[in-house]
């Protein structure tokens, strides 16, 4: 009756699995390879050099910078967007027009995301100046982009603003599973709003809140296309929005350095791993499980 | 509540004023938006709108997004639901090896692929090219796809399955004509993510589409804004810009319930 199993499943994994072979799996395993070379992409036998690009990369100040970027990125940015989301999704309990214009910027792609805010921020004709001016806050104007100590923080409320509203439709979705007469009792008990949130709702969301930090950790590690897009240079006034993948793109692909590029992708990819599980540590509480 | 209120307002004027000002821009000139960046224009320009479509190949760049997005998205589900099916629903030897190989693609960070990818797309003279794309796109957004739909087709109940093989039908038939239409809205949940997911993509053709004609959306806006710098044409590419936010912030009204559905099930999944 069932005959054919191992005909039917042949044909249907066939292309899947070759696909994802070829595209993914291999170029995944050759890193690793390349990553010991110097292979710059014309010889044809790509030459060992053990682990010399990654004693390369403490030195090389492109690539710290980055990682400097990067870190602080990663400090910023998730704390910040799930303070907001938390926020903004606890207040728009019983108005849900709110969430469908938070939800916006998700739809956006990361590149128009750079070129609609790279004009936000223009010095002379952007939105963000004029505005200032038109309050009155003419001493406030600033080349955001241009000035070293602002350029990062430009590209980071620009990564805080295209996020929020994701996390904002995430977790009002967790917190209307909370029961109303849990709420209603506590607040009999006598707790406050903020007493509420913290012992109540926040335990009872919280695997949504650890999903939302992985998930923010990991794109902190980014940033490609924001920066490269909006930050002059790119990589920013004395790299200072200089970001890993970026320095990667670059090495790769404007220098050559296939092999010290490979290598960078490794430290990356080592980086967002060991990121993971340490967001998993340390967001780890007990479960909470509703009656 | 005052200040609750306020604080939501606050929020909602921080994310829909830059689209504002961005669609207002579009119809001014360039005098306008350099000298008042902040005023409506004194009549509004369409022709900056025709001027981006055709002189700045936007009308161009959203056809081959909408070629390679809606390729790699059917190539996607297709691929996806098939390979889910099988894994989930199937006994055989090497299955859970495979699931969890291909669920290790969710994992890697995609700069650490970039170097061999682009070498790999280049030695199959596909860099540039539209089935290149689509094949690369497909490729990436299975692993997510596969680890979505597993757990749906495992969740289907297996008699209507069996009902239908003992009314004769072949293992293909029940996929087709069962189960695939059983699971529909774990398709629509995952069709919503990926179409979003690969409409975002910007790094894989930055590196594997170097060809203008070919260029996707994503790519031709970025060119258009850092050229912009040497030959400027700001209204241009302010109406250029609205014409690629436009088609998704449409959709996203009409359908927005469906979409978050879609999208908060996927990542609580």
């Amino acid at each position: 009756m069932r005959h054919g199993k191992y005909r039917f499943l042949a044909g249907a994994l066939i292309v899947p699995l070759t696909l994802y072979g070829v595209f993914v799996l291999s170029p995944y395993l050759q890193a690793f390879q390349l990553a010991f070379t110097d292979w710059n992409g014309v010889s044809d036998q790509p030459r060992s050099v053990g682990f010399g690009n990654f004693a390369r990369l403490w030195d090389d100040p492109l690539f710290l910078a980055g990682l400097r970027n990067n870190g602080l990125m990663l400090l910023v940015v998730p704390l910040a967007v799930i303070v907001l989301a938390l926020a903004l999704a606890a207040g728009t309990r019983g108005t849900k027009v709110y969430r469908v214009v938070y939800f916006f910027p998700q739809l956006l792609s990361v590149a128009i995301i750079a070129v609609l805010w790279q004009f936000v921020y223009t010095p002379n004709s952007g939105l963000l100046n004029g505005a200032l001016s038109a309050v009155g806050l003419d001493s406030w104007r600033q080349s955001w982009l241009a000035e070293p100590d602002l350029a990062l923080w430009s590209v980071m409320a620009v990564m805080i603003w295209s996020s929020v509203g994701f996390y904002v439709v995430l977790f009002s979705a967790a917190m209307e599973s909370v029961p109303d007469d849990i709420m209603e009792a506590a607040a009999i008990d006598g707790a406050g709003p903020v007493t509420v949130f913290r012992r109540i709702t926040l335990p009872l969301i919280w695997e949504s809140v650890q999903v939302g930090w992985i998930y923010l950790g990991i794109a902190a590690l980014d940033g490609f296309a924001l920066v490269q897009i909006m930050t002059v240079g790119p990589g920013g006034p004395d790299n200072s929005t200089e970001v890993m993948g970026l320095g990667l793109y670059r090495t790769a692909f404007t220098f050559g350095k296939f092999g010290y590029a490979s290598a960078m992708g490794v430290a990356i990819f080592f980086l967002t791993l060991s990121i993971a599980v340490l967001l998993l540590r340390v967001t780890k509480r007990e479960r909470v499980e509703l009656a | 509540m005052r200040t609750k209120h306020a604080f939501l307002t606050l929020w909602a004027a921080l994310v829909t004023l830059p689209l504002l000002w961005a669609l207002m821009s579009s119809f001014k000139t360039d005098a306008e938006i350099f000298d008042s960046p902040w005023t409506p224009p004194a009549t509004p320009r369409f022709d900056n709108w025709s001027r981006a479509w055709e002189q700045a190949s936007i009308g161009q760049y959203l056809l081959n997004t909408l070629i390679v997005v809606g390729g790699a998205l059917a190539l996607t589900m297709l691929l996806g639901a098939l390979t889910a099916y099988c894994l989930a629903r199937y006994e055989f030897p090497g299955n859970r090896f495979l699931y969890y190989t291909l669920i290790a693609g969710m994992l890697f960070p995609v700069f650490l692929a970039l170097v061999p990818l682009f070498f790999v797309v280049d030695n199959l003279g596909m860099l540039g090219t539209y089935h290149g794309l689509i094949l690369v796109y497909a490729a990436y957004a299975l692993p997510f796809t596969v680890f979505f739909l597993h757990g749906f087709f495992r969740s289907l109940p297996g008699a209507v399955a069996e009902a239908a093989f003992i009314d004769g039908a072949s293992h293909a038939g029940v996929f087709f004509r069962v189960m695939l239409p059983m699971a529909r809205p774990g398709m629509v949940s995952v069709g919503i993510f990926n179409f979003l997911g690969l409409w975002n993509q910007y790094l894989l053709p930055k590196v594997l589409n170097p060809d203008p004609d070919h260029y996707v959306l994503a790519q031709g806006l970025a060119e258009l804004a850092v050229s912009q710098g040497y030959r400027s044409d700001w209204s241009g590419l302010f109406a250029g810009l609205i014409i690629a936010i436009l088609p998704v912030l449409l959709a996203y009204v009409f359908f927005q319930r469906q979409i978050r559905a879609g999208l908060t099930s996927g990542a609580l999944k």
